[in-house]
């Protein structure tokens, strides 16, 4: 069993008197698929903000490849190699897919400090950005706007620009949200070619996408982990039966 | 005698700070429900102080002028929300401050046209002319402490209005979440205007009180207005209490900053540097605190929320 | 977008530079060389403009402040040309620098100045964003202003003659046409570093983060410290345009400061088009000159202005040439 990639223990975040989540803890595997489900208002998008950045903890510790992010700021997170997909897509919609992955593959290649050269045509960044882009599918629409693609095609364009990073753990936040099944089927997919080459951290609702991909599943009830498991075991945990997948029928 | 003198200028600072809250508190409310940036609120408090001085000139009666000064100006930022400023509420911050700057330099002209480009000059009203002794030795012009006791009254009848009557808790509802508002079957339209009313009521308050302090002269609205965003950015955005309590800070430090920082810094520095850098800080005093407060809350003291 | 477009921005963009090019010695042959000295005040604020735009169009920040980076480059010329004329220093601790009519020097650090004093108040404002960046860059200008009324030793309220232009090596700027190439030339040079800047890796951070700051940042980007070096470079240009304009007028005073000088810079970005480097060039061109031509019939031209702005911003957002060439933006 190697060391855990992440070890997040006690994390707090409170709004006034609500706890969104309450001493969480939870410890991300290297090369898993680590699925987070939980009813709505479990408080599993402001776990994502703390382990993320956005959000700074009241209480707790996170520690990343043997360092403690805790009071790290988001893009110094992102430079340790935790990316990150929004659950509201969130690209940037003026520019181009291959721009979009462009910036992606830049934010990884040294500082940009650079105020001559024309980074649109400089290859050490458009390559990569079009492997990429073939990778997750979107090759044939590399100069297309990114406002202009259709809503899975957005996702997967999330999905590309978080790779490009070439992240060590990849948090998604909800990336099936709002997909029809068959794009939902695409991005299980592409997602399954991911396995073992990276360590992902999802939220997700979509029961059959958890089941096929997650190695293990955490339950997520009023802020706390009830129950981290094989999806065999946490199908016929009593307990998670009860406060999650019961209340479902 | 330097405590006589502290005791007044006190008193100046805290006069001072209620004509800045009478500006800051309109204009935060606009900021924070309509997320208006609006440049011409200057330009209220210019008409305010133009309408009640001429009135004032003409018929000798300050009382008079006011009863004109404040309808009038409510009026006129009335006309201009519904012409001019509905089409902005959609837009973004860039296209409100060139809308509204151009509206500035359209009233300025305007009011030179009528008016002449000389400035007026008003005196203090017979009634308010004389000076009160609220501290023993210390006489202090009975019109300025009137500015302090309208402050007063206003900040209480603001604090009724908001926490106590339905508009209030519709302009507190509109402060957190707009769109609900108006789903809720609210006249958000009516509504906005209604606050731009009391926002340029306030305004126009202010500046015809400012009548017989200052110069009454075009220009006058933007040298106000910059030191109201002081007072907004301090306090925090949308929020009144943030308002009052910028406000009084502003008009304190810059009315205390102007009286004794040279004083102050002739007890370290020889009289030629300490004049020097005296009259140069103590303009920029506030400036400096405002940097200050950011530094250490971005959004403000008291922010509305979040 | 046809291909009819590419070529008709060549067009215009060639027609201005050869208009720009022949224009005194075509005003010298017509006797009408003010135009000379008017066409120099419109490049100097083009500069300034374009600078504008660098941190507006392209980085999305709303500053009304850039009157104080104008002014401070202007007044560093006065008081060096202020101090050479007494042959005294203009600072003696920790090292002396003695006043200079020299342009390479005066200059140099004009822009370096500006840059400086856009670092702080950049530091300080970038820190917030939206309407309180608006305000306090507002509010600094305004700081800035009082703080240079108050030199009384560099005249005050009243201002600082220069009594004749600097010299910038062999050239004699007192010729007014030696005056307007370099203007000219240094408008011209900035346009074209701010081309390649804007396309170059800094650029495209710059760009992403107008876009989307929040995504820029969760790829590893300190938006902040970009952000600053943007505004920093923005401020040296502007620098850069108020030396330009002291020397034009041969004087300084407050009033470069005032924040009027701020609204009128954007909206000469915005008239020309905001975020298309060249855009303001135009903007200032249509400005000046309708001030110029308005007022000769009327003194209250601002109260056409203040419509025609309005106008402006309501139908005609794109600006001039934004509206007839595609905003250069994700494409250029």
């Amino acid at each position: 069993m190697d060391k855990p990639i992440l070890t997040a223990q006690g994390l707090t975040k409170a709004y006034g008197a609500l706890k969104a989540t309450d001493a969480l803890s939870l410890e991300i595997q290297p090369g898993e698929i680590h699925a987070i489900i939980g009813p709505n208002g479990a408080g599993k998008t402001t776990a994502i903000g703390q382990l993320s950045g956005e959000l700074t903890s009241d209480a707790g510790t996170i520690y990343f490849a043997g360092q403690d992010i805790t009071r790290l700021p988001v893009h110094k997170r992102a430079c340790l190699g935790l990316a990150r997909s929004f659950q509201i897509t969130s690209i940037l919609l003026n520019f181009t897919a291959e721009d979009n992955v462009a910036m992606a593959v830049q934010a990884r290649d040294g500082h940009s400090f650079r105020f001559w050269k024309s980074a649109r045509t400089d290859r050490k960044l458009r390559v990569p950005a079009r492997d990429v882009l073939k990778e997750v599918g979107l090759a044939d629409r590399a100069d297309v706007i990114a406002a202009r693609l259709s809503h899975g095609e957005q996702r997967q364009l999330e999905l590309a620009m978080a790779l490009a990073t070439r992240p060590v753990l990849l948090l998604l936040d909800e990336p099936m949200a709002g997909m029809g099944p068959a794009s939902s089927r695409k991005m299980v997919d592409l997602l399954q070619t991911l396995k073992g080459r990276l360590t992902i951290l999802m939220v997700e609702h979509d029961m059959d996408a958890v089941f096929t991909l997650a190695d293990r599943i955490t339950v997520l009830v009023y802020g706390r982990a009830i129950a981290t498991d094989t999806p065999e075991n946490i199908h016929i945990d009593p307990a998670v039966r009860q406060a999650y997948l019961g209340e479902n029928g | 005698m330097y405590l006589l003198l502290f005791c007044q200028q006190f008193l100046n600072g805290l006069q001072f700070g209620v004509m800045l809250f009478l500006m800051a508190s309109g204009l935060t409310l606009i900021f924070g429900i309509m997320d208006l940036i609006n440049l011409a609120h200057g330009s209220l408090f210019m008409v305010g102080a133009y309408l009640c001085a001429t009135v004032f000139q003409q018929t000798g009666s300050f009382m008079l002028g006011l009863l004109v000064a404040l309808p009038g100006t409510a009026l006129v930022g009335i006309v201009v929300e519904i012409f001019t400023l509905r089409t902005l509420y959609a837009r973004d911050h860039l296209d409100q401050v060139l809308a509204t700057f151009g509206l500035i330099l359209f009233f300025n002209e305007l009011t030179k046209i009528i008016w002449g480009p000389r400035a007026l000059f008003l005196d203090v009203p017979e009634a308010l002319s004389g000076t009160i002794e609220i501290i023993p030795g210390a006489p202090y012009p009975t019109f300025r402490l009137a500015i302090i006791i309208v402050g007063i009254i206003v900040a209480i009848f603001l604090y009724f209005l908001i926490t106590r009557t339905r508009l209030g808790m519709l302009i507190r509802a509109s402060a957190t979440n707009r769109e609900i508002v108006g789903a809720l079957g609210v006249n958000v339209k009516l509504l906005y205007t209604l606050i731009f009313g009391l926002g340029a009521l306030l305004a126009g308050l202010a500046g015809a009180m400012a009548g017989p302090l200052f110069a009454v002269e075009v220009g006058m609205g933007e040298d106000i207005l910059i030191l109201t965003f002081v007072v907004i950015v301090i306090g925090g955005i949308g929020s009144i209490r943030g308002a009052l309590v910028g406000a009084i800070l502003v008009g304190l430090i810059d009315t205390l900053g102007r009286a004794f920082l040279p004083a102050l810094f002739k007890l370290f520095l020889d009289p030629a540097t300490a004049d020097g850098v005296g009259a140069s800080l103590d303009s920029m005093a506030i400036y400096i605190l405002m940097a200050l407060v950011l530094a250490w809350k971005p959004r403000g003291l008291l922010p509305a929320h979040e | 977008m046809n291909r009819f477009q590419p070529t008709l921005k060549a067009c215009i963009l060639m027609a201005a530079l050869v208009f720009l090019i022949g224009l005194p010695p075509v005003a010298s042959a017509l006797e009408a060389t003010f135009y000379i000295g008017l066409f120099s005040r419109i490049l100097i604020y083009a500069l300034a403009a374009v600078s504008l735009d660098l941190i507006l169009g392209y980085g999305g920040m709303v500053s009304f402040g850039h009157a104080a980076f104008f002014g401070a480059g202007a007044y560093v010329v006065g008081i060096f040309a202020f101090h050479g004329i007494e042959g005294s220093a203009v600072i003696s601790w920790p090292f002396v620098i003695m006043g200079t009519d020299n342009a390479l020097i005066s200059w140099a650090v004009a822009a370096a100045a500006s840059a400086g004093l856009a670092f702080v108040i950049g530091a300080i404002s970038l820190r917030t964003s939206g309407v309180y960046f608006i305000m306090i860059t507002l509010a600094f200008a305004q700081m800035m202003y009082f703080f240079f009324t108050s030199l009384e030793l560099y005249g005050g309220d009243d201002g600082l003659s220069l009594f004749t232009r600097n010299r910038l090596g062999h050239l004699d700027l007192s010729n007014d046409a030696a005056f307007y190439y370099t203007c000219l030339g240094l408008l011209i040079g900035f346009l074209l570093f701010t081309r390649r800047l804007v396309n170059s890796r800094f650029g495209m951070v710059i760009r992403g983060c107008k876009e989307n700051e929040r995504r820029m940042g969760a790829l590893g980007f300190p938006t902040y410290r970009y952000k600053l070096i943007c505004f920093v470079i923005a401020g040296a240009g502007a620098g850069l345009a108020g030396a330009l304009m002291a020397n034009q007028t041969e004087f300084v005073s407050p009033s470069l400061l005032h924040w009027t000088v701020s609204g009128d810079i954007l909206v000469m970005v915005v008239l020309g088009g905001v975020g298309t480097i060249v855009g303001p060039v135009f903007g200032a061109i249509v400005l000046l000159l309708l001030e110029e031509f308005i007022s000769r019939y009327t003194e209250h031209w601002m109260l056409f202005l203040g419509p025609i702005l309005i106008f402006v911003v309501l139908f005609a957002r794109r600006g001039l040439y934004g509206s007839f060439v595609e905003r250069i933006g994700n494409n250029g």
